[in-house]
C-alpha cells in the first residue's frame, strides 16, 4: 500500500444494476483516525457504494482493501467480522424486537450458550447512555419515535465497528441536539483510530465534523478533497456540476397582496387537543406560506395531526369558506382540499414494487375514488410533469420505486400530494434526504404553487428553508403557539430566538 | 405490565382457563389428573410437529408438508420394525435424518431459488405422501420389545393420572423449544427474520442459514412427532394424519403467534394444543356430540383469535402513535 495510514482503500468499484452503470470505476480510500463525508446528488451513487463496501451488494469491478489486506466481504455479518458497521439508509431496525434485543442481535451476551438478558439489559442502558437516552431497553423498538430508533440504530452500528463505521444519512431525522451529541462521540471515534464515512445532505455537518469529502456524481468519482482547503460553493458544484441558483426571497413583493386579502378562507379558532397541542388560532390566506417551528416535541407534528384530522381536536372549530368543517379523520381533511405529507414517509408512503407513476398518481386515484380509475395515458403524463418538475432520476415512470435512491423516492412521494392540487398542503419535514439542488428547485415550486393560489404549512427544523419560503413563522414551544414572525421578522435569529424564550425564563 | 407484545399469548390463557373451568363445572371429572394425562398423550405427536411450526410460522414462513412427513415416518419405521425386523433405535435414528434433511431441502429452495414456503411445503407435502404409498398402501402393524416397554411407560400422579412416555417427550419438546426460541442466537434470528427479512439481512443476520435451520428443524420435529405417532398406534399407515398441519398452524394461531411473522410465544402453541384437547374431551364427555364439533369449534377460535389479533395490532399501533407523540 501506498499510504500506509489508510485504513479501507477501494480502487476501480464499478455496478450495474440490469445493464444501468451506478458506479464507474471509482476510486475511495478512508484514511484512520478520519471522519470523511460521501457527497453527491440524489441518485450520485453513494448508498449503493456503501453497500459494496459493506457486503450487500457484490462489485462488478474493482478491488478492495482493509488494513493492507484485500477483502471481499460477501455478506453484511462477514463485513461486521472484519470490523465495519453500517447504518444504512433505509434501515429501520426490527420494528417486532425490544430495543436491547435490537442492540444485541447477533452478538448477543451468552451464559452457559444462553442469551443473558439481564447482561444485555445492563450494556443496552450503559451504549445508550453515550446517547443521551434513558429509555426503556425492554420495551418494543417501535414503541419509539424516529429519532430514537435512528439513535439506537446508530448505537448498534457503532459499537459494531472495530474499524470502520458507515453512517449514510444518520442525522436525517435528530434534533439539533441529537446531532451534536452524535457528532461528539464520532470525534471521540475519531480519536481512537477509527475510519467513518458519513454520507448527508446537510453541508453544515459536513464542514462541522468531516476532515475529507469525495463527491460522486452520476456514478463517477468527482474528487477528494481536504475540507480546509474547500469553500463551500467549490464543493456545491463539485456536487452538481454548476453553480447553484440562489433562493431569494422573491415573495417580498407578493407578500403586501396576501396581507390585504380580507379574509382568510381557512381559519382554525381555539382549535386543540388536550394533551397534544393547546388551543390556537390559525387563519391561513390562499398563496400564503405558514412555516412551523419549534424543538423536537414542541408539538409541531402534532399541529399538523390536528390540522389534517388525523388526531381529532376537542376544543375549537374549523371553516373553510365561512363553513365550519368536522376533521374527524384524513379523509374527510381530503374531502376539504387537505393534503399531508407526513414526517415518516421515508417508511411509511413508498410502496416499493409499484412504479414511480403509479406511486405519484395514489393520492389522486384515493381523492377521486377507486371505482373511477385513471387512465393509464393519464397517469402518464402526470408522472412525466412531476418527474421534469422535481427532477427525480432516472426519468423512467415504469421503474419499479424500490430501485430508486433514497433521495428520489422521497421527490417521488412529494409528488403524490402535490399532483393532488391540494388547496392547503401541509408538510412535515419537506426537503430531508434531498440534495442541495433538488432543495431548491423543490422551493422554486412549492413558491410557484403558491402563486397559484395554493397554501401551505411547512413543519420544519431548517431554519433557512423556513426563512426562504415562508412569508409567516408559527413558533412552538411545549405543545403551545407561543409566537408568530410576520414579514420581515422572519429571520433565522429571531426564530432561534423565538424558540429559545421560555426556556431563557425557566432558566430565570 | 403487559407487554403489548404478549398480549395474544395472555388471552388465550385467559380463554382456556375460563373454558376449562366452564368444563369443569358441567363435568367436575374433567379436573381429574386422569384426564389430563390422556389429553397429554393423545395430542402428544400434534404438539411436538407444533413447536416446529412455531419456528416457521414465527419466520414469517409456513410448513404444509408437516401431515404427510409423519405418515411417511410412521409407515417407513413400522415397515423397517415390523417387516424387515430392524431395531427400533436403528429405525427411528434413520427417519429422523431423512426428515431433517427433507426439512433442510426444502429450506434450501425457499432461500436460494426464492420460492414462496406455500409452494415449497406443497409440493413437499405430496412428495411425502407419496413416498409413504410406495412403501406400503396397507396399514401396518408394529410390535417390538423395545416399543411395547415405552408404551407401557408411565409416571403414576397423584389423583390416578399417568404421565406416559409419549406426554413426557411433548413436553421435553415444547421446553427446549421454548428455550431455543428465547435464550439462543438462532431463535432471535428467526424472530428478526419474521420481523423484516430485509432488515434482518442489513443488520448481519445470517438469513440463509437460519431459514435451512428452521426447516430442518420442523422437518426433525416432524418426523419425531411421526415416532410418537407410530408409537401411539403401534402401526404405520401413509393414509394417516391428512391435515394435520393444518391442525399443527391452528394451535399455532390459536397460541397468539401472528401468521405474519415475528410475534409469538412457543408456550402459546403448548395453550393452543391444550384447548384443541379440551374441546375433544369435552365432546367425549358430552357423549352426545360428533366429533366433527371439534372441527367447528376450532373454526369458530381461529376466526375470533384472527379477528382478535387484528384488533390488537390496530389498538397497539394508536397506542403506539399517541406514545410516539407524547415522547417526541
Ligand atoms: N437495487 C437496485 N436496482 C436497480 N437500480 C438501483 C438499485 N439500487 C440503486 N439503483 C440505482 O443506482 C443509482 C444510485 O443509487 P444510490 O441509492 O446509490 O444513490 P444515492 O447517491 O444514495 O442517492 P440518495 O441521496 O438519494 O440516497 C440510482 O440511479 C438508483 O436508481
Ligand atoms: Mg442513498
Amino acid at each position: 500500500m501506498s499510504d500506509t495510514n489508510s485504513l479501507l482503500e477501494a480502487r476501480g468499484i464499478g455496478k450495474a444494476f440490469l445493464g444501468i452503470t451506478a458506479l464507474d470505476s471509482v476510486d475511495f480510500t478512508l484514511e484512520r483516525g478520519e471522519i470523511h463525508a460521501l457527497l453527491g446528488e440524489n441518485g450520485a451513487g453513494k448508498s449503493t457504494l456503501i453497500k459494496i463496501l459493506t457486503g450487500v451488494y457484490s462489485r462488478d469491478h474493482g478491488t478492495m482493501h482493509l488494513d493492507g489486506a484485500e477483502v471481499t466481504p460477501s455478506s453484511v455479518a462477514e463485513a461486521q467480522d472484519l470490523g465495519i458497521g453500517t447504518v444504512y439508509q433505509e434501515v429501520n431496525l426490527l420494528e417486532n424486537l425490544t430495543v436491547a434485543e435490537n442492540l444485541f442481535l447477533g452478538r448477543q451476551p451468552r451464559r452457559f450458550g444462553l442469551i443473558d438478558r439481564r447482561e444485555m439489559r445492563r450494556r443496552s442502558k450503559a451504549l445508550l447512555e453515550r446517547y443521551g437516552l434513558d429509555i426503556d431497553v425492554d420495551a418494543l423498538l417501535s414503541s419509539y419515535s424516529v429519532a430514537v430508533r435512528q439513535l439506537v440504530a446508530i448505537a448498534r452500528a457503532v459499537d459494531l465497528s472495530g474499524k470502520v463505521l458507515v453512517l449514510d444519512e444518520p442525522t436525517a431525522s435528530l434534533d439539533a441536539h441529537e446531532v451534536e451529541m452524535l457528532f461528539a462521540v464520532l470525534r471521540r471515534l475519531r480519536q481512537e483510530g477509527l475510519g467513518i464515512i458519513i454520507i448527508t445532505h446537510f453541508l453544515n455537518q459536513v464542514y462541522a465534523v468531516a476532515d475529507r469529502v469525495t463527491v460522486l456524481r452520476n456514478g463517477r468519482l468527482v474528487g477528494t478533497r481536504k475540507l480546509a482547503e474547500l469553500p463551500r460553493l467549490e464543493l456545491i458544484s463539485m456536487m452538481l456540476g454548476r453553480e447553484l441558483q440562489h433562493i431569494t426571497r422573491e415573495h417580498q413583493a407578493q407578500e403586501e397582496t396576501i396581507a390585504s386579502t380580507a379574509e382568510a378562507p381557512i381559519r382554525f379558532s381555539g382549535y386543540g387537543k388536550r394533551g397534544s397541542v393547546a388551543p390556537f388560532d390559525l387563519d391561513i390566506r390562499p398563496g400564503e406560506v405558514v412555516g412551523v417551528a419549534g424543538l423536537l416535541g414542541s408539538g409541531r407534528t402534532e399541529t399538523a395531526f390536528l390540522l389534517f384530522g388525523i388526531d381529532r381536536a376537542d376544543s375549537g372549530t374549523a371553516t373553510v369558506d365561512n363553513q365550519q368543517i368536522t376533521l374527524s379523520s384524513p379523509e374527510a381533511a381530503i374531502a376539504s382540499g387537505f393534503g399531508f405529507c407526513p414526517e415518516e414517509r421515508k417508511t411509511d408512503g413508498i410502496i416499493g414494487d409499484f412504479s414511480v407513476a403509479d406511486n405519484i398518481a395514489l393520492a389522486v386515484q384515493a381523492r377521486q375514488g377507486w371505482a373511477k380509475p385513471i387512465s393509464s395515458r393519464e397517469k402518464a403524463s402526470l408522472a412525466e410533469s412531476f418527474i421534469k418538475s422535481l427532477d427525480i432520476r432516472p426519468a423512467d415512470a415504469n421503474r419499479q420505486m424500490k430501485f430508486l435512491s433514497g433521495g428520489n423516492q422521497q421527490k417521488a412521494i412529494l409528488a403524490r400530494w402535490l399532483a393532488t392540487g391540494p388547496r392547503l398542503l401541509i408538510l412535515d419535514e419537506p426537503t430531508r434526504g434531498i440534495d442541495i439542488g433538488a432543495h431548491a428547485e423543490i422551493l422554486k415550486m412549492i413558491e410557484k404553487l403558491c402563486a397559484d393560489g395554493m397554501s401551505l404549512v411547512v413543519i420544519s427544523s431548517e431554519l433557512e428553508e423556513l426563512t426562504a419560503i415562508a412569508h409567516r413563522v408559527i413558533v412552538l414551544s411545549d405543545r403551545k403557539h407561543i409566537a408568530q414572525l410576520k414579514g420581515d421578522q422572519v429571520t433565522a435569529d429571531n426564530i432561534m430566538q423565538a424558540i429559545a424564550a421560555p426556556a431563557r425564563t425557566e432558566a430565570a | 405490565m403487559i407487554h403489548t407484545r404478549n398480549l395474544p399469548f395472555v388471552t388465550t390463557l385467559g380463554i382456556f382457563v375460563i373454558a376449562y373451568a366452564l368444563c369443569v363445572l358441567q363435568f367436575p371429572n374433567m379436573m381429574s389428573t386422569r384426564v389430563i394425562g390422556n389429553l397429554l398423550t393423545d395430542n402428544a405427536f400434534l404438539g411436538i410437529a407444533a413447536v416446529g411450526m412455531t419456528f416457521v410460522i414465527l419466520s414469517g414462513g409456513i410448513d404444509l408438508s408437516i401431515g404427510s412427513v409423519i405418515a411417511f415416518t410412521s409407515v417407513f419405521v413400522a415397515v423397517m420394525v415390523g417387516s424387515l425386523g430392524v431395531h427400533p433405535l436403528v429405525a427411528f435414528a434413520a427417519v429422523l435424518v431423512i426428515s431433517t434433511l427433507f426439512g433442510s431441502l426444502m429450506g434450501a429452495m425457499i432461500r436460494y431459488l426464492g420460492i414462496p414456503p406455500f409452494v415449497v411445503t406443497l409440493a413437499g407435502m405430496f412428495l411425502a405422501r407419496g413416498a409413504a404409498y410406495l412403501i406400503s398402501t396397507e396399514s401396518v402393524p408394529i410390535s417390538h420389545e423395545m416399543i411395547d416397554a415405552i408404551q407401557g411407560f408411565y409416571f403414576r400422579v397423584p389423583g390416578g393420572g399417568r404421565l406416559t412416555a409419549l406426554a413426557i417427550l411433548m413436553l421435553l419438546v415444547f421446553i427446549v423449544g421454548a428455550f431455543v426460541a428465547a435464550r439462543t442466537r438462532f431463535g432471535a434470528n428467526v424472530y428478526a427474520i419474521g420481523g423484516s427479512q430485509q432488515s434482518a439481512e442489513l443488520m448481519g443476520v445470517p438469513v440463509g442459514s437460519t431459514t435451512v435451520g428452521i426447516y430442518a428443524l420442523s422437518g426433525f420435529l416432524s418426523g419425531l412427532a411421526g415416532i410418537a405417532y407410530t408409537l401411539y398406534t403401534s402401526s404405520g399407515y401413509s393414509l394417516a394424519t391428512v391435515g394435520v398441519e393444518l391442525d399443527a398452524i391452528a394451535a399455532v394461531v390459536i397460541g397468539g403467534t401472528l401468521l405474519t411473522g415475528g410475534v409469538g410465544l412457543v408456550a402459546g402453541t403448548f395453550i393452543g394444543i391444550l384447548i384443541q384437547g379440551l374441546i375433544q374431551t369435552y365432546i367425549v364427555f358430552d357423549g352426545t356430540l360428533s366429533s366433527w364439533w371439534t372441527k367447528i369449534v376450532i373454526g369458530i377460535l381461529l376466526f375470533v383469535f384472527i379477528v382478535l389479533q387484528r384488533g390488537i395490532i390496530w389498538y397497539s399501533n394508536r397506542r403506539l402513535a399517541e406514545g410516539r407523540l407524547k415522547e417526541i
